[in-house]
């Protein structure tokens, strides 16, 4: 698999996490962010998201479910959330969401807070 | 008052006491000012649960149903740790008084805390809901040090401060509480004893028997039993219980005693204020005592006669007085419950409804089995169930304690009351169900919950149910149930257009659906989106989408793999912790020694952690990582068997006429050639299949989705629509023929006609129910519509199309396939630049 281009920061807190095409087309893809699991997701449309990869019910991968209109299923027992804003549709789970863009086909997943750190994934 | 709500001061803040609370506030949220009155400074919490809290199972706050902030949301105010002592019913003015907080909050001479004024609070209406108190038989001694009661949160942990410090617990009380104090105290590491002034354990539930068998499953748990025995006096020396004494004169070694004999309600009041009492506060149908302004409800209210202490009769009692307070339903009226439990006593399943012994005239229903530990006994009563007893299994309690609340006729068959029903046909209509019965046992929805969906939410399908409240979202079994219930509510299941749709995403059924795909050439579920939803990617309409192309393309359908469930991205199935299992394809359950050498060579190398024979007749190795998946099938050198996926999963078969002295049949052989034409192919659901080579069925292909069973005269049944999961059914034959080959031309016309016009997830039970056996028969045998020959031609299509999926492990479809998550080394250039 290509590995991504120089590895470099666009500013202090925002993370390149390499190129788009490691993500395949509708789909999605975990990355390990500091000690925390942030799922990247690649819609047909060309759009980007991302969130934590963990499920807040059961803790299923995110990255591994189905995606389109916005949207993402948990593999594990289909619950459902919107990537916009992370609303979930059981009325008490919602999903942290990140800011993500492509930058000259790089993925740049935005920092939270100061620190850069993202939140950790549940094991 | 000001605020021209009504004032209701609720006495008690127990389980009774908060349950009316809440009801009050689910009917009418602003039509109170509400002040309760609770003797324990706590919040309300659920002391069904105390054994769990005394033996560390759970922690105090985890049984807490309303904690303190509850009560600040819901504007009621607390007086918590307050005692209420009087009612002023000329004036209209309850007092109540602080206790000391180490004081037992049911005791009736509760130190109060000194030099306080007694608080005071007007009301429009009371609601007593002062519970009840242990009863503590006349022994000497009580009352020191190292003896309890067993009641409150406090109670544990008083008792269990002492027993750290001692070696011999011995309990009083040998009912249900006492032998939850008992099983919370041998956690503790003391030796204990329970013991019981009746010749028996748990009288009031079981018969002699039953608690003879009881009292063998407790002692095998380390716990001595000793019945009619009564206590006289508690000795100490030194101010520590050293034994006890017996009323026929011997004594016993201990450290410390819990009493748990049973409970009497709290009326004090009650009687000080001129509100009539008997056995406990008096109360009519609409639980209103002798004043009209107060009502009583729980464990301290009598009604017609008599007192509940069960959960059950409490809540529909809370609901009555709710109804009738608030004027929601005034006429409301509460009529007594009938007393049936199910619990679990130490480990040991029971169940206990109505009369324990027969009286004259009655039908006795017996069956024992005394090494395993189980009873059933059942008394029949003018053909309705007056009363059973269950220990050991439990299995078919739900549907007698529903009988029995119902006073349902029983059937002519008893076997099916205690057994169920051979046929597998509901002894009860749902209709008929109790409110609070658990329709959904997925997702835990009860009747009353689906009843306010049809109701109040206005849901008129079995759809709107579903994402309303869960119910049928699980495993889907229990639809038919809602259904039934959206028909006795609403007199129809409502029409609703989405339940008709093959996938949620695109506005059209199945025939529509493959109409349009078919004349408009869509080969993938992008361009399907693109042309029939607008653009749309519903996500949850992705699956059923790809499942349907690749059935209408077999080999020019354009896979794009975004579109399938994990499961098919991986080819293998995604487990709770996010591992994958591996099931390789063992044809017709036949195995060789090679084989399993490199399953276990596998097993060893991959450190799998579980290694499991699956009742398909196959092996599953369970918790492998995603990235390891494609060495390991390269290792296993098997193809995949397709445990993971909508589609011919397995045939198994038993030995047949290899070595069986009954086979008629080569059912072995049968199943090799199913397996091997059939695998993989894909279909609505899953199908799992058996061949049997004799009429005994070893291999249930009876209840499989296709079944073959050879019969005498060298001839074999073909079986359609089988089911022994969540929902079993015997399939229906579809005709019986004299060779293997033909076995294999009904069962390919067969599965085309499924994936052809089987909804998306429908089991072949479904479908066969829906279409008819009659119609299939005419359709696949007879060839009615005159499309046989085009199933069969299509069905070979699917079958040279197969490939083995786990060929990807050479040559993955793209590139990230098999990845686990992917380490990203910037962090350390962002951290260190932040």
């Amino acid at each position: 698999m290509a590995k991504a281009v120089p590895i470099s920061t666009i500013n202090t807190h925002n993370v390149n996490l390499g190129s788009i095409d490691a993500i395949p087309v509708g789909q999605g893809r975990c990355y390990i962010v500091g000690s925390g699991e942030v799922a990247v997701f690649r819609q047909r449309d060309g759009r980007l998201f991302a969130a934590e990869n963990r499920c807040p019910h059961r803790q299923g991968p995110l990255a591994e479910g189905l995606l389109g209109d916005g949207k993402i299923i948990c593999p594990l027992h289909s619950h459902q959330f919107r990537l916009e804003d992370g609303g979930g549709n059981e009325a008490d789970e919602c999903l942290q969401v990140y800011g993500v863009q492509e930058i000259d086909g790089n993925i740049l997943l935005e920092g939270t807070d100061h620190s850069g750190k993202f939140r950790e994934g549940q094991s | 008052m000001n605020s021209g709500k009504r004032k209701l001061v609720v006495v008690g803040n127990g389980m009774a006491g908060a349950r009316v609370v809440e009801e009050i506030l689910r009917r009418a949220p602003d039509a109170f000012e509400i002040v309760m009155f609770g003797a324990e400074p706590y919040g309300n919490y659920n002391r069904i649960l105390l054994s769990n809290v005394l033996n560390g199972l759970q922690s105090p706050t985890e049984i807490f149903m309303n904690p303190l902030a509850w009560y600040k949301t819901n504007g009621i105010r607390l007086h918590a740790g307050v005692r209420a002592t009087h009612i002023d019913t000329k004036r209209r003015v309850i007092t109540g008084t602080r206790l000391r907080k180490d004081a037992a909050a049911y005791s009736a001479d509760a130190a109060v805390e000194p030099d306080t004024t007694p608080i005071e609070e007007s009301y429009d209406q009371v609601i007593i809901a002062t519970g009840s108190r242990p009863f503590v038989p006349p022994m000497e001694g009580f009352n020191g040090p190292g003896t309890f009661l067993f009641r409150t949160i406090d109670d544990c942990s008083r008792i269990a401060d002492c027993a750290r410090e001692c070696r011999r617990a011995t309990v009083i009380g040998g009912g249900l509480l006492g032998l939850e104090a008992a099983r919370g105290l041998i956690t503790h590491g003391v030796d204990v004893t329970v013991l019981e002034a009746a010749p028996q354990l748990m009288m009031a539930q079981l018969d002699p028997e039953a608690g003879d068998m009881l009292r063998k499953a407790i002692e095998a748990m380390g716990i001595k039993v000793m019945c009619d025995t009564i206590t006289s006096k508690i000795v100490r020396t030194d101010g520590r219980i050293t034994h006890l004494e017996f009323k026929d004169g011997s004594t016993m070694e201990t450290d410390m005693v819990v009493v748990s004999s049973g409970i009497r309600p709290i009326t004090e009041i009650a009687s000080v204020s001129g509100i009539a009492v008997n056995k406990a506060i008096v109360c009519d149908d609409q639980m209103r005592t002798s004043d009209p302004s107060i009502f009583t409800v729980g464990e301290c209210a009598e009604h017609r006669g008599q007192l509940y202490g069960l959960v059950d009769p409490i809540w529909q009692q809370a609901e009555v007085l709710a109804d009738v307070i608030t004027g929601v339903r005034p006429d409301s009226s509460y009529q007594g419950s009938r007393l049936g439990t199910k619990l679990k006593v130490m480990g040991v399943e029971l169940a206990s409804m109505g009369a324990t012994r027969p009286i004259d005239g009655d039908e006795v229903v017996l069956y024992r089995e005394p090494a395993h530990g189980i009873y059933k006994k059942l008394i029949v009563r003018n053909n309705q169930i007056a009363g059973a007893i269950l220990l050991g299994d439990v299995e078919s309690s739900g549907t007698l304690m529903q009988m029995f609340l119902m006073g349902t006729e029983v059937p002519e068959r008893r076997a099916d009351l205690l057994f169920g029903s051979p046929k597998g046909v509901s002894l009860l209509k749902v209709a008929d169900l109790p409110d609070n019965a658990q329709i959904c046992n997925c997702n835990g929805v009860s009747k009353r919950q689906i009843a306010d969906a049809i109701q109040t939410s206005g849901c008129n399908s079995v759809l709107k149910v579903g994402a309303c409240t869960r119910a049928g979202m699980g495993c889907g079994s229990c639809k038919t149930l809602v259904a039934q219930l959206l028909e006795s509510y609403l007199g129809e299941v409502g029409y609703d257009p989405n339940e008709h749709y093959y996938v949620p995403g695109v506005p059209l059924e199945k025939s529509q659906l493959v109409a349009e795909i078919r004349n408009r050439g869509i080969k993938s579920v992008s361009e399907a989106f693109r042309q029939l939803a607008g653009g749309k990617e519903d996500p949850s309409s992705k699956i059923g989408l790809s499942s349907l192309l690749k059935t209408l393309w077999p080999d020019e359908y354009e896979d794009e793999r975004d579109a399938r469930f994990i499961n098919d991205r991986v080819h293998a199935n995604i487990q709770k912790n996010g591992t994958f299992s591996v099931v390789p394809r063992i044809y017709g359950g036949v195995t060789s020694a090679s084989e399993l050498m490199r399953i276990a060579e596998v097993a060893v190398k991959y450190q799998v952690p579980m290694v499991k024979l699956t009742g398909g007749q196959r092996i599953d190795l369970l918790g492998i990582k995603k990235e390891d998946l494609p060495n390991v099938w390269k290792d296993l050198g098997m193809p995949s068997g397709h445990a993971y996926t909508k589609a011919f999963r397995t045939c198994k078969s038993c030995v047949g006429t290899d070595f069986c002295r009954y086979g008629v049949g080569d059912s072995i052989e049968l199943a090799q050639k199913i397996e091997r034409r059939f695998q993989g192919i894909e279909s609505p659901h899953k199908m799992k299949l058996a061949t049997a080579g004799c009429p005994r069925n070893c291999s249930e292909a009876y209840v499989k989705d296709l079944g073959a069973v050879a019969i005498e005269g060298g001839k074999w049944e073909i079986y359609l629509g089988g089911a022994a999961g969540g929902s079993v059914r015997k399939g229906d034959l579809l005709c019986t023929v004299d060779t293997h080959d033909d076995v294999l031309l009904y069962m390919g016309r067969f599965m085309q006609y499924y994936r052809e016009h089987g909804k998306y997830l429908e089991r072949s039970y479904g479908f066969v129910e829906r279409v008819g056996i009659e119609r299939l028969r005419a359709i696949l045998v007879k060839d009615s519509l005159g499309i046989c020959a085009r199933l069969d031609a299509d069905i070979q299509k699917a079958v040279d199309a197969y490939r083995d999926p786990w060929q990807e492990a050479e040559l993955p479809a793209y590139s990230s396939q098999f990845s686990g998550p992917e380490l990203t080394h910037t962090l350390e250039v962002a951290e260190n630049n932040g």
